[in-house]
């Protein structure tokens, strides 16, 4: 109750960090509810009269017109929301997880743990995401797995390096002397008492992974390497793309998933963004 | 009576980079049950590193530490655990020292969890602790986070958690020095009162000559790393014997508005301390260094009963 509260404090005296915020909550609404807000089925082919109802143009009926094989692509759009927050999440998720844990171990163990973690993370970082990508979709079966895997694979680092920093300065406290003292092992001193203080700067971080996996999970489908039977923003530009939309002047088919990946990925700039002076209180004067 | 604890010859030398600095070095003192030893001494004497060194936070690179008869010095982690339960530090910062996201009884109940003491036992020792530090009733307190209390009484809490596992000995490393004056004295009887009726030994480090004179019988002054002089707190203040303790005696500060004090017998700071080399560490600020002193340490020897002191011009004296 008090974290909510402090939560939408900051929300209100943060434009950017409250308007990334309503973009998560919009598109979150719109997953729940995608079934109930879809005016067709999104696989449906549509028909007018006895011919397929391909590239209607935007109309009251099609608020955003059809595909080329005559489906509804407000509806697919919607639907994409549910894929988009689904890879999102996971990412997110294992993101967290992954950083989080090696922070915290290279952080408070120090000696060469550190060395090794951090060595690993820039190694990690020095690696090219698409190119990653492509190769281990090549590998693998492509599909949304590989893109989760990627994104947790190449985007920890940058969380382990923000908690590990954290770390650093909490370990220093006297409370975590005081638990040494009154008999905590290392292990309940890194989880019980200093992992609680890190877990909000990890969950701003987590929120970043959202964007970033959902634009992988785009790259990947609009490159073909997406598991073509989901519904996604990424396989909608793909389709967009290989049915020549843009020569078409579709843009009614093009424009709304793009805009919806860019306001997906924003949103996480946004919020980190906003999330700065909270983090950073010494860049607030400059 | 045996000593409680006992550290043998004790030293920690740290290395940073190609600097090596030895901030504690041949340290031998010893603590029985129901007495209480002061360490002295300016900043960055190393009495918190032996204090530390006690404890076993940070491990002696010289010398050992005894307790209750067994040898600790070079013990692992795991097998510090019952030592930990017997030997707990109070802290100088209270406002640091708790965990800010841990209520009162959770700060309370983490080491009766860690010692291994039963579940059903806890509520009963937690209101026993807390009647001895006199946060009554403790159902007002146990539920609250610590910065919803005030300093003098977190460090009451951070005293309850020292007293809570039932220890043999309390290290209050300046336990009142982040306190306001009103609040210091209630927290210097309670640290006694608990020392008197369980019989505790107890070690306070303070650069606070009058402190150490209202709760410890015994003292040491330690100057660089180095005990200069140990002796019964009151006669050490009324008498001191090396040149540093007379200057810290001469620096306590006099409740009088016109003073009419002398000069103090010390001259330069602790920056102008020669580094390394052989000699009397404290000679290029002792209005008595002879041509000895550059050449050779003084031994820290007895000076007459319970009295020890480091410095050539005890030799020979009469003691």
């Amino acid at each position: 109750m008090r974290a909510a509260r402090a939560a939408w404090r900051f929300l209100r005296s943060e434009p950017f960090a409250f308007v990334g915020a309503a973009i998560y909550a919009l598109i979150v609404v719109t997953a729940i509810f995608a079934d109930k807000l879809a005016p067709h089925d999104p696989r449906e082919i549509l028909r007018v009269g006895r011919r397929v109802a391909r590239y209607l143009p935007i109309s009251p009926e099609h608020w955003l017109g059809t595909t080329s094989s005559g489906r509804d692509v407000l509806s697919q759009l919607i639907w994409g929301t549910r894929s988009a927050l689904q890879v999102g999440l996971t990412a997110a998720i294992v993101v967290v997880a992954i950083g989080t844990l090696m922070g915290l171990l290279a952080g408070y163990l120090g000696g060469w743990v550190d060395k090794l973690i951090t060595r690993l993370a820039d190694i990690v970082l020095s690696m090219p995401f698409l190119p990653f990508m492509l190769v281990l979709a090549a590998l693998t079966t492509p599909g949304t797995t590989v893109v989760v895997a990627c994104v947790a694979l190449l985007l920890w680092p940058n969380t382990a390096r923000v908690i590990r920093s954290q770390v650093l300065s909490l370990r220093e406290r006297a409370w975590v002397e005081a638990a040494r003292v009154t008999g905590c092992s290392n292990t309940r001193i890194m989880f019980v008492h200093i992992l609680p203080q890190v877990l909000p700067l990890a969950a701003l971080y987590g929120s970043v992974a959202i964007g970033w996996a959902i634009l992988a999970e785009a790259s990947a489908s609009f490159l073909g390497f997406g598991d073509p039977d989901t519904i996604s923003w990424g396989v909608m530009l793909q389709e967009a793309y290989a049915n020549q939309a843009l020569g078409r002047g579709a843009w009614n088919w093009f424009t709304p998933p793009g805009l919806a990946i860019v306001s997906m990925v924003l949103a996480g700039f946004m919020i980190s963004r906003g999330s700065e002076k909270l983090l950073f209180p010494k860049l607030a004067d400059k | 009576m045996s000593a409680v604890i006992e550290a043998r010859g004790l030293g920690k030398t740290f290395r940073t980079g190609r600097r090596t600095v030895h901030a504690v070095q041949d340290v031998s003192l010893a603590v029985s049950a129901g007495e209480a030893l002061g360490i002295v001494g300016e900043s960055g004497c190393g009495k918190t590193t032996t204090a530390r060194m006690l404890l076993r936070l940070e491990e002696p690179t010289a010398g050992q530490v005894i307790f209750e008869g067994e040898d600790i010095t070079h013990r692992r982690a795991a097998a510090l655990l019952p030592f930990r339960a017997r030997a707990q530090l109070v802290f100088q910062n209270p406002f640091d020292a708790l965990n800010p996201r841990f209520t009162i009884r959770r700060t309370l109940a983490e080491p009766l969890r860690n010692f291994g003491i039963p579940e059903a036992e806890h509520a009963a020792r937690i209101d026993a602790v807390m009647g001895r530090v006199r946060l009554t009733p403790a159902s007002a307190w146990l539920d609250r986070f610590p910065h919803e209390l005030s300093g003098g009484q977190l460090q009451r809490v951070v005293l309850a958690r020292a007293l809570i596992p039932g220890p043999r000995l309390i290290v209050a490393d300046e336990p009142v020095s982040m306190l306001d004056v009103s609040v210091r004295a209630g927290i210097l009887n309670l640290l006694r009162a608990a020392r008197d009726e369980l019989g505790l030994a107890a070690i306070y480090i303070s650069h606070d000559l009058a402190l150490i004179r209202y709760v410890c019988e015994r003292t040491v002054v330690m100057y660089l790393g180095r005990i200069v002089e140990e002796g019964p707190t009151a006669e050490l203040i009324s008498s001191p014997r090396h040149p540093y303790t007379r200057a810290l005696v001469a620096a306590v500060p006099v409740p009088r508005v016109d003073q009419d004090r002398a000069a103090l017998p010390i001259r330069g700071s602790l920056s102008d301390t020669p580094q390394g080399g052989t000699g009397c560490a404290f000679r290029d600020r002792c209005p008595h260094a002879m041509p000895r002193c550059e050449a050779e340490a003084p031994a820290l020897r007895e000076a007459g009963p319970a009295r020890r002191v480091a410095c050539h011009l005890e030799e020979g004296a009469p003691s």
